[in-house]
């Protein structure tokens, strides 16, 4: 007998890309089995009301600012807002303070999230020394330690002999490296991208093209190499037909888009607000209606929420010396489902670039509904609305784009591997 | 009264209408800085402070002389020199500010949107006095009352600005006041410096003097910042004379009474020749410098009265 049944379902299933009514069984931490026809029995029975149940949220990037600047965000923190967020993964970035760039800083981390996290911690560690771009880190070593992925994350390699010797190696291992398309030329200083608004607003720019650039000379860096390449974030449509290019020559090459760049444009800064304020910066309109597109289509792989913690006296800045990024674990689910309530994406289709895409393209077993698999589960109402009050986040920060906005979507309860992490009153 | 705001942090909010005001106003105050006693009391009682975050002589001077003749108490701050050196934020002080209950805040800052972040923590007025490469609306308006006083009007009007439109908040302010006033506006200078997305606000954009001079009403000349060489933007000084810097020879393109302007301080001999600078009969450069007082005042002028009439509890628009 199953110890726990969910009854009542509309259970979303990325894999087989349906959405039916049904039940879902969970038994020693796994998916036993689904069905729509008459439940079985168990120990503990959840009525769904007919809520949607899908694999919980695999977040690929997201920053935990442990080591170093603790007072942004904690492991624990983080993990209730994961929780919360229905994120059952958090893949976390390695652009802390220090850099986590040998097994040692590594250890550290997964000892820390198996403490203080509920959730699943999957570390990426740096892919070159302090992430100086100079030399690569043990990427052996590092591998065995836990790493799922190695990124330097928003610094570019711009040596690409440095970069071409670190792919090559991590080919040799089976390693996925995550990089970050942007030439750093065009982009140094940059705080919008170039366009009327940004010439409007008198802030320093950059051209969409320096995406475009970047990704066209990582893809000659992988067919070179033959390394496993997943670019963090697309964010112009400009970038996409190399991408499509990429693919359709058989590298073995995916993508990802933070949440922020799928449901804002650079307007959305208006009179310099800083919470707006994200690394690549936030484009235009035509280029978000492109990502979506893209999400919708699989072209872009992945959806993130490139959760980036801030604190108030780093973000009440001028614009230009603000730092750039925003939390997104507990937001993540709400504005994703923007597009799904826009009539632009279908529920499964969304949940493959949340949940399936991301466990797949790192080899973890999640993301998925089929019997077998861990029972990482997100149950939600799509429609029920809320007010964002920035100030009831559970993260350290509140660093928001999205205080005060109206959204769709609540997450009801968050599983992890069988166990409740979080429920709501 | 139709200019009601609380700030004057740009043109860009601005409707004709208050353009106007603030000019007809100006008016008023250019006769009575020329009378033997310059001198009001429009500002009695109220405390101006100046906040300079980037050097300025002349933008200051301005405002502090424009404050003193309507009776306000004027204090300077070279803020480049004190506390932000100390890692002291902009917000801390504005808290700071808060605790001296100024009336009239004149702040400069060389990064753009940090007036306005300012202007959201202080309870006083603030004045734009420029922000990074944002707005500067008092020069915009200064030049646009020397342009109404020189041509009789301010619309239907054919006026190239000529020089590093990207980096300057003096050229957004004015691309922005002229077009509100309905005028044809051109944007001349190397593309390094004027970006094509300009073209976008309805100027038209040239990169050749002559041609983008060619029989305009008004000459509108910006400083080139040394920086800006250094960064690469143009190959050289002598070139960009050569191929931008106005003489008589490019002059003669543009309408034969067209006025020329410089916001100053002058580069004589890489953006501007000396002749025409000093030209009474095209140059109306000590004029702007004259009219910027007169401005200025104005602006304070309508400010302190909205100040007064939001302390009555009148109701705003």
């Amino acid at each position: 007998m199953p110890d726990t049944l969910i009854t009542n379902a509309r259970l979303i299933d990325p894999e087989v890309g349906t959405e039916t009514t049904g039940w879902l069984a969970v038994d020693g931490g796994t998916i036993s089995a689904t069905g729509t026809d008459a439940p079985p029995k168990a120990d503990r029975v959840i009525d769904a009301r007919g809520k949607c149940l899908a694999p919980g949220i695999v977040d690929i990037g997201v920053k935990i600012c442990e080591p170093g600047e603790r007072h942004k965000e904690s492991f624990r923190s983080a993990g209730l807002a994961a929780a919360a967020g229905g994120v059952t993964t958090m893949v976390t970035r390695p652009d802390t303070l220090p850099a986590i760039d040998t097994p040692e800083v590594l250890e550290f981390v997964t000892r820390r999230a198996r403490e203080a996290a509920p959730v699943r911690i999957k570390p990426m560690a740096a892919l070159t020394k302090g992430r100086q771009g100079r030399e690569m880190t043990e990427l052996g070593f590092l591998l065995d330690a836990g790493a799922v992925a190695f990124t330097d994350g928003d610094t570019v390699t711009t040596d690409t002999k440095v970069l071409s010797r670190a792919m090559t190696y991590a080919r040799s291992l089976g390693a996925l490296v995550i990089a970050h398309p942007q030439d750093p030329g065009l982009s140094a200083g940059a705080a919008a991208t170039s366009g009327k608004f940004a010439a409007l607003k008198g802030l320093p720019s950059v051209t969409p093209m320096a995406e475009r650039m970047a990704l066209d000379r990582d893809m000659a860096l992988v067919e070179m190499t033959g390394v496993r390449y997943h670019a963090d974030q697309i964010t112009t449509a400009r970038a996409l037909p190399a991408l499509e290019r990429a693919k359709a020559n058989g590298l073995d090459v995916t993508a990802g888009v933070s949440i922020h760049h799928l449901t804002l444009n650079e307007l959305d800064v208006s009179d310099y607000r800083t919470f707006f304020k994200v690394k690549p910066p936030l484009r235009s309109e035509d280029d978000r209606l492109a990502l979506v597109d893209a999400v919708a289509s699989g072209l872009i792989d992945v959806i993130c929420s490139m959760h980036t913690p801030q604190d108030e006296e780093s973000k009440r800045l001028p614009f230009e010396e603000a730092a750039s990024g925003a939390v997104a674990l507990e937001t993540l689910l709400p504005a994703a489902l923007r597009l799904v309530h826009a009539g632009q994406i279908a529920l499964p289709v969304l949940w493959r670039a949340l949940s399936l895409n991301p466990a797949r393209r790192l080899g973890l077993d999640t993301g998925r509904l089929a019997p077998g698999a861990p029972a990482d589960l997100v149950l939600f109402d799509a429609d029920a609305p809320f007010v964002l009050d920035r100030f009831k986040l559970r993260s350290k920060s509140k660093n928001t784009p999205f205080d005060g906005a109206r959204m769709q979507g609540k997450v009801i309860a968050t599983f992890v591997a069988g166990a409740q992490v979080f429920g709501a009153d | 009264m139709t200019f009601r705001a609380k700030h004057l942090l740009g043109i860009e909010p601005l409707k004709p209408d208050d353009i106007r005001e603030i000019l007809d106003l100006a008016d008023q105050y250019v006769d009575l800085n020329r009378g033997a006693v310059k001198h009001s009391d429009a500002l009695a009682g109220l405390t101006q402070i100046n906040m300079f975050f980037e050097n300025s002589t002349r933008t200051q001077a301005s405002f502090e002389l424009a404050g003193k003749r309507l009776g306000a108490d004027v204090m300077n701050m070279a803020m480049q020199a004190s506390s932000i050196k100390k890692g002291e934020t902009l917000i801390d002080t504005a808290l700071t500010l808060n605790a001296m209950h100024p009336d009239l805040l004149v702040v400069r800052h060389p990064h753009s949107g940090a007036v306005d972040l300012l202007a959201q923590k202080v309870n006083c007025a603030v004045l734009n006095a420029g922000d990074g490469r944002h707005e500067h609306p008092t020069q915009a308006l200064l030049d646009a009352l020397t342009i109404r006083r020189a041509k009789g009007r301010l619309h239907r009007l054919s006026i190239a600005i000529c020089g590093d439109i990207a980096h300057s908040r003096v050229a957004r302010s004015n691309i922005i006041l002229l077009g509100k006033m309905e005028n044809r506006v051109r944007l001349v200078g190397p593309p390094t410096l004027v970006p094509g997305q300009f073209a976008e606000f309805g100027c038209e954009v040239y990169d050749d003097m002559a041609e983008g001079l060619k029989d305009v009403d008004v000459v509108m000349m910006l400083r080139l910042q040394r920086e800006r060489m250094d960064g690469g933007f143009i190959p050289s000084e002598r070139e960009y004379y050569h191929r931008y810097g106005l003489d008589a020879e490019k002059l003669a393109h543009a309408k034969p009474d067209a006025i020329v302007m410089h916001p100053g301080p002058m580069n004589r001999g890489v953006e501007i020749d000396g002749e025409i600078a000093d030209d009474i009969n095209r140059s109306v450069i000590q004029e702007q410098v004259e009219m910027g007082v007169a401005v200025r005042m104005a602006a304070m002028d309508l400010l302190a009265r909205n100040l007064r009439e939001r302390a009555d509890g009148g109701v705003m628009v």
